[in-house]
């Protein structure tokens, strides 16, 4: 068993990318691995504020999705009601997931399908790709999936000898360029219809049926693109994978919100359907759904209702009749990391996100440093307490995580399940600095503080005992009063990292107290 | 142990903290449905969302649906068209496209070769201009709406159409596919620009034929 895993291969196009970290809390921790070769917060955002064609992108993308993101939910009277009710009905079905999950379970067995368990991202690799393998198939279609992307799932197949095919469209375009996604819902927002362009006329021959000649950079001449390129592998597609936004305990119903079709042509076309979802995509309830079904689609894509949403139940009750989908269904529950935030008391409300992608555009961290700066496969605020949580804090990246934010409480105020990230942050910072218990693969143990954070600590360390003695602190003022002339642009040392992004403070030619004695000190 | 159990005790484990501490009922507060309307105010909420999002919406009546369901497939020039088992016969009677009978067997390439699909619904849904199908009479299979570029689709009004998702729901059954339909295939991925018809039917039409079921 090897530990949570978020593919995340190497950052192509990134200069001065420190080698792999040592992991600062390894003598008291499990097997953890940490990201392959990825730079902490800092110095991969440093890369995307430098680029001013991507902060164009992305400026005008989060800010279009948010104002109408706004108008969608300002149409509903109720939308702080349905914004309760979907925050408490996730919070149940987390407190009782292990009753709603073997629910689950028996619902879609009695319906045809077959139940998997994968207690991390290679059991579930492994899971797939076995069961691909044994369809007698090298090739399977791909509906967009958070899930599979986190567990590097195409990278697996692949190994394997399996040609995995993304088909939404985004996802095609990020697929095409050898590139990574940066958004959960738009995940090419960081490409432009040149870029596109230029991606789909060079790979698309490659992979398939080849761009049109002389394509032009018109969104609908692209579309059109990747509708004939992606048209002849869903007509003769046997296998498809997917993920699936909700699972209803009670029924066993799997549901699907996509836009283009796409989701469809896999979820209906093929021979065999595996859907990868993670264990926290569980509702009770068929009813339940009523309240998602009006809060996602507002919230992320700002529309009343997606153009598709496709639901089906194990094999349905025409299994064999009349030919209407898959013959064989396969879910493969996934942990990779889920339970053991479900162990934190403060951060497993992470585990509520439906993945609508609101709280990326509201940030102003996010539109300034795009998505490829978090390391993993969600970005944006949700990301920077999923990731850390999902994966530990072992890694410099997921160590950085947690101050990848100004703590300015947008993204809670845009969520629809009501998640207190900023909560989350401020928690998962602590935990950093300071280590303390956490749960890893199902096991209590301490970490460590995290490297980096001693300066932190000493610093904080030695406030106190300063501040426990005022007369050493009185002549700390006097002695920095007269050196003030002295005062350095940049801290040496460990502070250098603080002055960096800030002004030093100039320094009052007296302190407070001395001031205070002089002026008001016959009145004391 | 199986992965099975790993993961249901990591959850017990998980779980235990909360002992058994009273928990807070969901609160289901929320609306049914957002606004008072009448039938008709309904049923023109439902056209106005669904031209909203770029479908093509008629209205008619058991006297006109012939005339114009033969008229919308001439106008896109189809020559065949799909038709799924338990469709009114009488609404395609004056259609000149050549029927294609949607069968089992058919396999996506021949679906692929046909202009047009005529179907029935399962209901409407006016606040989000949502159709619904559950491949019951006059639905067919999910792929015959998917494959074809062009997909008419009928929905009686009023009997058909509620205003709002939770009036939806309870009027669904899970055990059939269903596949919601709310204007036709987009995609956004492009600069946010709003491109219709990318897999799935790249024209959606949809006709309120006024009148109760026959």
């Amino acid at each position: 068993m090897s530990g949570t895993f978020m593919g995340m291969p190497g950052m192509p196009g990134m200069p001065g990318m420190p080698e792999r970290s040592d992991r600062p809390d390894a003598p008291e921790l499990p097997a953890t691995p940490a990201l392959p070769d990825f730079p902490a917060f800092p110095d991969a955002a440093r890369q995307a504020v430098g680029d001013p064609v991507l902060r164009a992108n992305l400026r005008r993308a989060t800010h279009t999705i948010r104002d109408k993101r706004a108008r969608a939910v300002a149409e509903l009277a109720d939308w702080d009601r349905l914004r309760a009710a979907g925050k408490a009905i996730k919070d149940h079905t987390l407190r009782h997931l292990d009753r709603y999950l073997v629910q689950l379970e028996e619902a879609v067995t009695a319906a045809g399908g077959t139940v998997h368990w994968a207690a991390d991202a290679d059991e579930a690799n492994r899971i797939v790709t076995g069961l691909v393998l044994a369809t007698g198939h090298r090739e399977v279609v791909k509906v967009k999936s958070m899930a599979t992307q986190e567990i590097g799932l195409n990278e697996a197949l692949e190994a394997a000898g399996i040609a995995a095919y993304e088909t939404d469209l985004a996802e095609l375009i990020v697929q095409l360029g050898h590139d990574r996604p940066s958004h959960i819902l738009v995940p090419a927002i960081h490409r432009n219809r040149a870029e596109i362009r230029e991606i789909f006329a060079a790979e698309m021959g490659r992979r398939g049926r080849p761009a049109p000649e002389g394509l032009g950079d018109d969104p609908r001449e692209l579309a059109e693109a990747a509708r004939l390129h992606l048209r002849e592998k869903f007509l003769r597609a046997k296998v498809a994978v997917s993920g699936a936004n909700f699972m209803v305990a009670e029924t066993g119903t799997m549901v699907v919100f996509e836009s283009e079709g796409n989701g469809r042509m896999c979820l209906t076309l093929p021979e065999t359907l595996i859907s990868v979802v993670g264990i926290e995509k569980v509702v009770p309830t068929f009813r339940d759904l009523e309240v998602f079904l009006q809060t996602l689609p507002r919230s992320s894509t700002a529309e009343r209702m997606n153009p598709y949403t496709t639901m089906w139940t194990g094999l349905g009750p025409s299994r064999g009749a009349d030919d209407d989908g898959p013959s064989a269904f396969h879910l493969v529950l996934l942990d990779n990391g889920r339970t053991d935030t479900l162990a934190d008391e403060v951060g497993r409300q992470a585990l509520r996100c439906i993945r609508c992608s609101a709280c990326l555009n509201v940030c102003p961290v996010y539109e300034r440093a795009g998505g490829h700066a978090y390391g993993s496969v969600y970005p944006g605020p949700i990301g920077a307490v999923l990731s850390p949580q999902l994966r530990g804090t072992g890694s410099a990246i997921d160590a950085s995580l947690p101050y990848a934010s100004t703590l300015c409480g947008a993204c809670y105020e845009v969520c629809p399940v009501a998640i207190d990230i900023p909560e989350v942050l401020v928690h998962l910072r602590e935990r950093v600095a300071q280590g303390g218990p956490v749960t890893r693969e199902g096991i209590r143990v301490r970490i460590r503080p995290a490297r980096g954070h001693t300066a932190e600590r000493a610093a904080m360390r030695a406030a106190r005992l300063l501040l426990d003695r005022p007369g050493a602190l009185r002549a700390g003022e006097r002695l920095l009063a007269r050196a003030r002339r002295l005062r350095p642009r940049r801290l040496p040392g460990p502070g250098r990292a603080w002055t960096d992004s800030r002004e030093l403070p100039q320094l009052p030619a007296q302190s407070f107290r001395d001031w205070w004695a002089r002026e008001r000190g016959d009145r004391a | 142990m199986s992965s099975r159990d790993r993961v249901l005790g990591r959850i017990r484990r998980a779980t235990a903290g909360y002992g058994a501490a009273p928990e807070p009922a969901v609160p289901r507060d929320y609306l049914r449905v957002h606004g008072v309307r009448t039938p008709a105010g309904t049923a023109d909420l439902l056209a106005a969302h669904l031209a909203e999002y770029r479908a093509r919406v008629h209205r008619t009546d058991g006297d006109g649906i012939a005339a114009l369901l033969a008229r919308l497939l001439a106008e896109r020039g189809a020559r065949t068209v799909l038709v799924p088992p338990g469709l009114p016969p009488y609404w395609l009677a004056e259609a000149r496209a050549t029927r294609v009978e949607d069968r089992p067997g058919s396999d996506p390439y021949e679906l692929d070769a046909v202009d047009s699909v005529v179907t029935g619904c399962a209901l409407a849904i006016a606040e989000t201009g949502t159709i619904v199908l559950d491949a019951g009479p006059g639905q067919g299979r999910r792929r015959i709406t998917l494959i074809p570029d062009h997909h008419v689709c009928v929905v009686r009004v009023p009997d058909q159409v509620v205003d709002s998702v939770p009036q939806a729901l309870p009027l669904l059954d899970p055990a059939r596919p269903l596949t919601w339909i709310s204007g036709p295939s987009a995609t956004s991925d492009i600069e946010l620009d709003r491109v219709e018809g990318v897999h799935g039917p790249r024209t959606l039409e949809v006709v309120l034929l006024a009148g109760r079921a026959q």
